[in-house]
């Protein structure tokens, strides 16, 4: 809402903008090997009160991704094209002042270890009453009512005394919890969270997740969630974006990805993750193979090496032709030259598909 | 001993041939002091594990679940004398081992191994993958048949790692293939038994999927008996005959897998199992979950009587005085809990229409 930013902003009149809108947004590195290409031209679009999930294997760019739109990424160590837009302010291009002031009022991020945004030496309440007073002039008094009434939101315990108590005092759940309050108590429209729950046992996952879809009405909030559980995905997301080697290799509504994923790494990770319902005696059927260096992508469509269907694809195209995101159907796409046929003939469903069909 | 079944369930239900007991554990303790920061006194005891009676067949794979801190590693590593159990008796291959020496143990480890959660930290970063590989023969004074080279590069494409990778370091190997490392290791001295603690907690979905191929593959080939530590319950469904349910040190429920997950008996595991989120976004909402409020309680001060019951809601007075024994409700089925519940029965075979 205070971001009328000096960045590159749409101008007035042009077509409207998501809350949160990617354009082709690209992040690489130099390293001593090379060029890292974590993020190779993402795009999607997140309005306010939606989730949209990421979802893609170790080293896919998902964090990378993140990271870019909270404008965390060291403008000399990263080289960032394109644009991420949130509410109008280009995160690509915007000077570093107004990124920090979205930051933390506009968007906050939550990470899979709590530890890692909680300060061991300070009691948890010094640090959510810094939060607050840090983006505004709001007295100190007012500022502990507001750690006490978060902590309490997030549904600490006698958030009255543990205000004071250290990160360490707190368990594994309790601190996620800690970090979700710092996170919200400025009320920000955008929650990244980065896989918010990997680390904690499904009961307290259980509990986290309910918290973060409660607060999400309660302030309209957009939320990105990067999390390798599809199960969580299934419970959780409006729409999906999955990544491989960088890209976006599909992208669509939960019901649609779940029900008629349209690519073979879908088709890939949905056949990897034991099924609850099946037979106990179902082999897996992993992907086989290594994800791709960034530094030296394969030639051709970026999943070949470790694809199955290839050979239903002609003349050899999906060794030496990157394969555009292309419609399946309406607002959902898919990056692979199968025939839209070849996309549902083919397709591995996920788990727990065939009994709600 | 208040487990009189456990012992007689043999794996996948009574159809299947009940192979020889390979590990036999009877009232497993395992406490560790809690020291005073000044005078270094004991002020107080972890009980991280509190009477675990347990046996694992040839041929089976045992899981252990439960929320994180319950004791799954503790046991784990006590079941296999890498700690020194507080109480209790191990047998492992039809020896006791509950006193031998650290110089005693070195024989038995050959038939029983472990594999850990961390490939990168169980696998020494400045040797190659030859010598990580036959580092157990090393110990054990074993001079493989055809010798070490082509005993590891024989194991190695086994487990699926390139064979001509052998003078390479553990830096070179992504996670997955670090953690063949280390099951390939572990295979060395063709144990009975394996102790495998997270072994694809660290893995994406689909190299996990691939290493659990492999254990499956190799469990068949070598009759191994696994015990399978994990907190991914669809992971752990999948590979293991039995389940025990452990909570603050304590098994609360063991049964095969297909019971606890059709028809879970202890209040825990019902709560446990109703977490998991469901598979498909068109099931959102189909189930009813059970929230369990509050933390685990400390394990230094366990609750009275049940230890669940400051968070199960069918606690009563006689939960608070009264420990319930781990006992057999049903052929194969034994609960630690005064209100167990009721029994489902296999619908059927065909899946539930919509
Ligand atoms: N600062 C950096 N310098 C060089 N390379 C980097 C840097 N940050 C990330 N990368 C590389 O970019 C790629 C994408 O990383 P990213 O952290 O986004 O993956 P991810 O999808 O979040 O994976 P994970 O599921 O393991 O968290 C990886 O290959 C990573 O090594
Ligand atoms: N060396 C030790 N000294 C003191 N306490 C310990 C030690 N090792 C484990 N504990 C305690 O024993 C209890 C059981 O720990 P353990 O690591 O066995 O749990 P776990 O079920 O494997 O948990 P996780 O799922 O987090 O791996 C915990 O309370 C832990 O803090
Ligand atoms: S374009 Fe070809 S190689 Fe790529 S996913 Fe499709 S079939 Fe496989
Ligand atoms: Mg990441
Ligand atoms: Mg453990």
């Amino acid at each position: 809402m205070t971001a009328q930013s000096t960045g590159q902003v749409a101008g007035a009149g042009t077509t409207k903008r998501a809350f949160l809108e990617l354009d082709e947004l690209k992040v690489s590195f130099q390293t001593e090997d090379g060029i890292v290409r974590a993020v190779d031209g993402v795009s999607f679009a997140l309005e306010r009160g939606r989730t949209m999930a990421i979802v893609g294997e170790s080293g896919s760019g998902k964090s990378v991704t993140s990271q870019a739109i909270m404008g965390l990424h060291s403008r000399r160590a990263a080289k960032i094209s394109g644009h991420a837009w949130v509410d109008g302010v280009d995160i690509v291009t915007a000077p570093e002042a107004d990124i920090r002031a979205l930051r933390g009022t506009q968007m906050a991020m939550i990470f899979q270890d709590p530890l890692s945004s909680l300060h061991p030496f300070y009691t948890v309440g010094k640090q959510l009453v810094e939060a607050v007073q840090a983006h505004g002039e709001v007295p100190k008094a007012e500022a502990r009512r507001r750690a006490v009434t978060m902590l309490d939101r997030v549904g600490i315990p006698n958030a009255a005394r543990r205000v004071d108590d250290y990160p360490h005092s707190f368990s594994g759940g309790m601190r996620q919890r800690a970090m979700i309050a710092m996170a919200l108590i400025n009320n920000p429209a955008l929650l990244i969270a980065d896989e918010p729950t990997t680390a904690l046992d499904v009961t307290v996952q259980a509990q986290i997740l309910e918290l973060i879809r409660e607060l999400q009405v309660e302030y309209n909030m957009a939320i990105v969630l990067i999390t390798h559980d599809l199960g969580v995905v299934a419970e959780s997301a409006d729409d999906v974006t999955v990544m491989y080697g960088g890209r976006v290799v599909e992208r669509g509504g939960v019901d649609e990805i779940f029900s008629r994923p349209s690519m073979p790494y879908t088709w890939g990770l949905m056949s990897s993750v034991p099924d609850m319902e099946a037979d106990r005696g179902k082999r897996l059927e992993p992907i086989p193979g290594q994800p791709p260096s960034l530094i030296n992508l394969p030639k051709g469509c970026v999943f070949r090496p470790r694809c199955a269907y290839a050979q239903h694809v002609p003349d050899g195209r999906c060794d030496t032709e990157r394969p555009d995101l292309t419609p399946v159907d309406e607002g959902h796409d898919a990056r692979c030259f199968l025939t839209l046929d070849q996309k549902r003939t083919l397709a591995v469903k996920a788990p727990g598909t065939e009994e709600v069909a | 001993m208040t487990t009189p079944n456990l012992t007689d369930a043999g794996p996948r239900g009574a159809s299947t041939p009940v192979g020889d007991v390979v590990l036999r554990v009877r009232g497993l303790q395992k406490y560790f002091p809690i020291q005073s920061s000044f005078l270094r006194r004991t002020i107080g005891q972890v009980k991280a594990v509190e009477n675990i009676d347990l046996d694992v067949h040839a041929g089976e794979t045992v899981g252990l679940v439960g929320e994180s801190g319950c004791g799954k590693s503790t046991t784990g590593r006590t079941m296999l004398r890498l700690l020194d159990p507080t109480g209790g008796s191990i047998e492992i291959d039809g020896r006791d081992v509950t006193h031998l020496s650290m110089r005693q143990m070195v024989p038995v480890r050959r038939s029983a191994q472990m594999i850990f959660q961390d490939p990168y930290s169980s696998l020494n970063p400045r040797h190659t993958i030859g010598k990580i590989i036959s580092s157990p023969w090393e110990v054990q004074g074993v001079n493989p048949e055809g010798g070490v080279k082509k005993s590891v590069q024989e194991l190695m494409a086994r487990v699926g790692l390139n064979p001509e990778h052998y003078n390479r370091f553990p830096a070179e190997f992504s996670g997955g293939q670090r953690q063949r490392i280390g099951i390939a290791r572990a295979l060395a001295l063709r144990p009975k038994l394996i102790v495998c603690d997270e072994p694809v907690s660290a893995l994406d979905v689909s190299i996990q999927a691939q290493v659990l191929n492999l254990l499956e593959d190799l469990q068949n080939e070598f009759n191994l008996a696994y015990v399978f530590i994990a907190h991914d319950l669809s992971v752990v469904r999948h590979i293991a005959d039995r389940i025990a349910v452990m909570y603050l040190g304590r098994v609360m429920e063991i049964t095969d897998s297909d019971s606890l997950y059709r028809s879970p008996r202890h209040p825990y595991t019902k709560a446990l199992l109703s977490a998991i989120p469901l598979p498909h976004p068109s099931m959102r909402g189909q189930r009813e979950r059970i929230v369990l409020t509050g933390d685990l309680p400390s394990p230094s001060n366990p609750p009275s009587g049940c230890v669940f019951r400051t968070r199960c809601w069918k606690a009563q007075d006689r939960c608070a005085t009264e420990i319930p024994p781990l006992s057999e409700v049903s052929p194969g089925t034994s609960v630690a809990c005064h209100f167990p519940e009721p029994a489902k029965e296999p619908v059927s075979f065909t899946p539930p229409q919509a």
